[in-house]
């Protein structure tokens, strides 16, 4: 086995020991202070009861449906902003103003427009996410070597086939790193807005934790928000990534 | 009959420094299956005006005709080898010689049928299903060959494509890209810093001098080919009219001469 790997699970390891030994010497309340085992064991319950099931589940749904939309908004709102000077200086100008606000501050008024149900969130997540991948998209179309697109031209594409079969294929690996960042605002999001309000969904079942002074809980689902975000992260955009790299011809991450 | 009619071109920018003229009252013909090479020092107007050529520039003045049309914008009809080839890295090497095919109109197989006669006179057919990061320089330049020439331009336009090679790469394409020319009996436009390039490839070298970039000498070469680099002749050319640019101009030499 690779030696990184052998270190990591030493650490591990070593960090449960601690922590369930501290948790074990009473040193804190045992209700506010569980041990590993105590969490691992409301980890199953919900897991036999299926509630983290629904959580996780209603979760990534808001999530995905609100990251989807992101992408499809803010990807070809990005390439024609790096492509349309007056687009830049008007709409980049809002962008860049609204980068500066953390996606939170959207919930009042979502809540405000559209009442306390799953839209306000969605719309949460959505701007959240969509403001990042614009910036993202932007930012690489500006840096797709201007040859590309002269040698296009030379071959006589203009137009559409430019974008779709030059600027588009040029810009994607920047465009997965503005989808990475924006998965990453999505989620936090999501998770912002669940813990303030909306019933179900994993923030919520964390904030019910607090709620019922359940500390298991609480530690039980930050683990498999952590765990989602993780997993998105490495799994999905890792492996998506290192393909685009390889064949870009670009260095492996 | 001229292939190409350059018509007084001027090029000005407009820099932060004030204008500077880049091009002054350039004029030119090229003709039909003619190797046309515009050798010149850096910053003497020589890619501007091949720009131009393509279209990819707009002149200050003066028209360029191909085929006694004005030419306005780029087009297939003017296809450009850049100098560092501006190859498609998500392309395989046969999608990216198949790139402009559609928009001149082939169906899908002719597309392919013309790709891989096109690699095939490049040498690179066993090549074809490899990404360009895979190709060494020398590889990449011949894809770029092979894609400009696919769509069968009246003339090809070659911006100091071989500048970025090693020595030996240098010398085979100088080479290959003569028995291509001479194969398919195009007209090509090369554009060059380097007058022994420019003598081993070309029918004609305009030399053209810096700042404003004008017209400073022409040379017919009539050096038989398959003509070499380092063919005697080649190079006692090149010293002499090196030379003669350094004499009447009071260029520095080494701003001319080798690569």
């Amino acid at each position: 086995m690779d030696k990184s790997w052998v270190r990591r699970i030493i650490f591990v390891v070593g960090l449960l020991l601690l922590w369930q030994l501290i948790a074990m010497s009473g040193l804190w309340n045992k209700t506010l202070f569980p041990g590993p085992l105590q969490v691992i064991q409301r980890l199953s319950a919900m897991v036999s009861d299926g509630s983290i099931f629904i959580a996780t589940l209603v979760s990534l749904k808001r999530v995905l449906l609100g990251y989807g939309m992101a992408l499809a908004v803010g990807i070809p709102l990005g390439i024609l902003m790096a492509r349309r000077d007056w687009l830049e200086q008007t709409l980049g100008m809002i962008v860049s103003g609204l980068q500066a606000l953390p996606s939170i501050c959207w919930l009042p008024l979502a809540l405000l427009w559209f009442g306390l149900n799953d839209t306000a969130i969605l719309f949460v997540v959505v701007m959240g996410s969509m403001v990042s991948i614009i910036v993202a998209v932007t930012d690489g179309v500006k840096n797709i070597p201007p040859t590309y697109v002269r040698a296009a031209r030379t071959m006589g594409t203009w137009r559409l086939p430019l974008y779709t079969e030059v600027l588009l294929p040029a810009s994607l690996p920047s465009i997965l790193i503005g989808a990475k960042l924006g998965w990453g605002y999505a989620w936090r999001a999501l998770m912002s807005g669940e813990l303030l309000f909306v019933s179900l969904g994993l923030g919520h079942t964390l904030m019910m934790g607090r709620e019922l002074a359940d500390m298991s809980q609480v530690i039980a689902v930050m683990l498999i928000i952590m765990a989602i975000g993780l997993t998105a992260d490495r799994a999905v955009f890792g492996t998506i990534e290192n393909r685009f790299r390889q064949r870009w011809g670009l260095a492996k991450t | 009959m001229s292939k190409l009619s350059i018509q007084g071109i001027s090029k000005r920018f407009d820099g932060t420094r004030g204008e500077v003229w880049a091009l002054k009252d350039v004029s030119l013909e090229i003709h039909k299956g003619e190797f046309l090479v515009i050798v010149g020092p850096s910053g003497c107007g020589k890619s501007t005006l091949l720009n131009i050529v393509a279209g990819l520039e707009k002149p200050t003045e003066g028209t360029v005709l191909a085929d006694n049309k004005k030419v306005k914008k780029p087009g297939p009809d003017r296809s450009v080898v850049f100098q560092d080839g501006a190859l498609f890295p998500w392309l395989s090497v046969q999608k990216n010689v198949e790139f402009g095919l559609r928009r001149i109109g082939l169906a899908p197989k002719e597309r392919t049928e013309r790709a891989a006669h096109y690699l095939g006179m490049v040498q690179l057919t066993q090549f074809k299903d490899n990404y360009i990061h895979e190709l060494s320089g020398g590889m990449r330049q011949r894809v770029a060959i092979a894609r400009a020439l696919a769509v069968e331009p009246q003339v090809l336009l070659m911006d100091e494509p071989f500048s970025a090679l090693d020595a030996m790469t240098w010398e085979s394409l100088c080479e290959d890209l003569q028995q291509i020319w001479q194969r398919i009996n195009t007209t090509i436009m090369f554009v060059t810093h380097n007058v022994r390039e420019a003598i081993c490839l070309g029918d004609r070298v305009i030399v053209l001098s810096a700042r404003p970039g004008r017209i400073h000498a022409e040379f017919n070469i009539e050096i038989p080919r398959p003509r070499h680099i380092d063919d005697g002749d080649v190079a006692r050319l090149a010293q002499q009219i090196s030379r003669a640019i350094k004499g009447e101009h009071g260029h520095h030499p080494e701003e001319l001469l080798y690569g």
